[in-house]
């Protein structure tokens, strides 16, 4: 069925509450409204008001509540409505759910799911855009996950539903409803930790994820780039042996992200590949992301997220070596 | 050994009903028609300036807008009980708040076309910029409030939330440090009857949202009817004319007639019976009825008294149209000085002209 992430993220959903009794789905509009981008519609009609919980307007609380649900044999799948109002829940992901297990050496796990929209080009207002995806993969015990299409989107989901682990599964806003994908009514998996590559190409490999993937896609389509384009999928742990096979193929890595370029994924991602394919390298690594700054009001967002032609001038500046 | 150690009890009260009758035994001194007038003229301002605002957000003239319907009276009453003095300190919706203090429209335009050029506020407005993330400028009303009275200004701070704000950790820590510090912060609690698809009862179990105020140790505690000009704008300045001697909570019960936001669909949730029942309790309307029978308003002085804001209006949203943005202001504004690595990638996108275009 073709389906956007919306439609692929519900389903998910449905699948995982109907095979699995102990999920919990919770958070603030998650009930009668659906969700505010409508990925949690129709679940509680379906599986009422103890399955699909509208909690008050607390997301230390929501996230907080989820880690004790969690250690004691649930499986919560909270939502926070933005990644912006997600640091409010913070301390709880870091301080805890990313530490009970390796604390207790095992002794207690957190199998949970906060799942939160990121990254902007939607034009919303301030806190509704943000790309916070390596704070969370920074601390190490959290998982974190981010499809850019709907299939990866649903089989990501019940992947994440199946860990005994907590997993932040960020969701591109921007990529709810930009495209369909063929995504299958039943419940399959897509491995977490795998990257996928989305074009192979001999001279030049394009690291990258979330919003920028179509990005990617379409400069390198337009341009008819020889190249690698991989979307890594799973920010933490990262699928460092997809990458370095395909840089020692290629010799030129190219990394494209939107949060903001100072101590972002590409420089994590640099590194690995300065540490374990410097000699197969014919050019600098390159990095392309939004400038190293908060994220703007809405009327500055098209300054601030790379565009095609940013890309495209990187991919110039790696190929000119 | 057993003994009470607590008790307390919260008042509500209104001033004028919804068919405009005063309660007299209530109407305070220093409230004549003139302020009643001047707080008719304020709300019927403010009705405009919300439906303008949505208007140009349907056209695609603004980014998305959170408007303010049916919040008239407690933001005008709240707004004109503060002393010049005194601070104000919003969440995301206190748009005739900023209107009462003098904030220029054209700024009011901008922030809704997106522009943070929109929150260089005046220092005379006394309100500090609009806070998106739910009840985290709560304790910054309270350091703002710590301040004066270090400094020992006199002045009062009012800070605003939403039903919803209260469930936030940030707004109990607020107010806690409120009472432990006995600082001259007036919490209004703006309950607006939804956060977004939830109403105030998915919030809490509590009866009331003013008695959180009571954990708090806060003296000062009264629920009133939002929806009442008068009786906001009396608890307001009650308030900070005792502000000096600590803080207080006020609870405004008033109901959100519009959106959550432009991307918000209440039909989802909520039921046209309660939109209507709330009709009634219209914060205009009762005022009108009130001083259309004192001979102080009617329809033509109503329509006359629109189509001078009408122009006021126009001229601000045209201001705020011929505002170009400078993409140099977003690294130029963000330290204090100019890193050389931020400056490169401002070098940059100026070189190679990131911002002017996009790939053919």
């Amino acid at each position: 069925m073709m389906s956007n992430m919306v439609a692929a993220l519900n389903s998910a959903l449905d699948n995982i509450m109907k095979e699995n009794a102990n999920a919990v789905i919770l958070g603030e509009d998650v009930g009668k409204d659906g969700g505010v981008f409508r990925i949690t519609e129709g679940l509680l009609e379906k599986y009422g008001e103890t399955r699909v919980i509208d909690t008050p307007l607390a997301e230390s609380g929501i996230i907080g509540t989820s880690i004790g649900m969690a250690i004691s044999g649930l499986r919560p799948i909270p939502e926070i409505q933005f990644a912006g109002f997600m640091f409010l829940g913070f301390s709880q992901l870091v301080n805890h759910a990313a530490r009970y297990r390796s604390r207790t050496r095992s002794a207690f796990k957190v199998p949970m799911i906060v799942r939160t929209p990121v990254s902007g080009g939607v034009r919303t207002l301030e806190h509704h855009s943000e790309s916070p995806e390596v704070y969370y993969a920074h601390m190490g015990g959290l998982i974190v996950v981010e499809p850019s299409g709907s299939y990866d989107a649903k089989g990501l989901l019940i992947a994440a539903s199946k860990l005994d682990d907590p997993v932040v599964f960020l969701e591109p806003t921007k990529l709810y409803r930009l495209f369909k994908e063929d995504v299958p009514e039943e419940a399959y998996e897509v491995p977490i930790g795998k990257a996928k590559t989305i074009k192979e190409g001999n001279s030049l490999s394009i690291i990258t994820y979330g919003t920028m993937v179509p990005v990617v896609k379409n400069v390198v389509e337009k341009r008819k780039i020889d190249a690698d384009v991989i979307d890594i999928r799973t920010i933490n742990p990262l699928d460092e042996k997809s990458i370095i096979e395909s840089v020692k193929k290629t010799g030129r890595a190219l990394i494209v992200h939107e949060a903001s370029l100072s101590f972002g994924a590409g420089a994590e991602i640099a590194a690995r590949i300065a540490e374990k394919a410097i000699f197969d390298l014919k050019a600098p690594v390159i990095r392309v992301a939004s400038d190293s700054l908060p994220y703007p009001f809405p009327g500055y967002e098209k300054y601030y997220i790379p565009n095609e032609l940013k890309v495209s001038k990187a991919i110039d500046r790696i190929m000119s070596v | 050994m057993k003994k009470e150690v607590f008790r307390g009890n919260i008042d509500y009260f209104q001033i004028m009903d919804e068919n405009g009758n005063v309660d007299a035994a209530l109407l305070p001194q220093y409230v004549d028609d003139n302020k009643i007038l001047e707080m008719l003229k304020y709300m019927v301002l403010a009705r405009e300036l919300d439906a303008k605002a949505l208007s140009l957000q349907r056209q695609g003239r603004a980014v998305t807008y959170a408007p303010l319907l049916g919040e008239e009276a407690t933001q005008v009453g709240s707004g004109m009980a503060l002393r010049r003095e005194d601070y104000f300190v919003p969440n995301f919706r206190q748009h005739a708040v900023y209107l009462v203090r003098g904030l220029p429209l054209d700024l009011f335009f901008t922030y809704w076309r997106g522009y943070e050029e929109a929150q260089k506020i005046p220092e005379s407005v006394k309100g500090l910029p609009v806070i998106v993330p739910v009840s985290t400028q709560m304790p910054h009303a309270a350091g703002v409030a710590f301040a004066q009275k270090y400094k020992n200004t006199g002045a009062a701070v009012i800070a605003f939330v939403g039903d919803g704000g209260t469930s936030e950790g940030d707004f109990y820590e607020a107010i806690n440090f409120a009472g432990e510090w006995n600082l001259p912060l007036v919490t209004i609690i703006e309950n607006n009857s939804w956060a977004i698809s939830e109403p105030t009862k998915k919030q809490t179990a509590a009866e009331t949202l003013a008695q959180k105020g009571v954990a708090a140790g806060i003296k000062r505690i009264v629920q009133v009817d939002g929806n009442d000009v008068i009786a906001v704008y009396k608890a307001v300045k009650e308030a900070v004319d005792a502000s000096k001697d600590g803080p207080s909570v006020i609870e405004a019960l008033t109901y959100r007639m519009g959106l959550h936001t432009t991307a918000d669909d209440p039909t989802k949730y909520r039921s046209d019976e309660e939109l209507e029942k709330w009709k009634l309790k219209d914060p205009i309307a009762r005022v009108k009825k009130y001083l259309n029978g004192k001979g102080l308003w009617d329809d033509e002085k109503e329509a006359a008294f629109i189509e001078q804001n009408k122009e006021m209006i126009d001229s601000a949203i045209e201001k705020a149209e011929s505002f170009v943005p400078d993409p140099k202001s977003m690294f130029e504004n963000l330290y204090s000085f100019m890193p050389d690595v931020l400056k490169e990638e401002m070098d940059e996108a100026v070189k190679e002209n990131f911002w002017q275009g996009d790939l053919q």
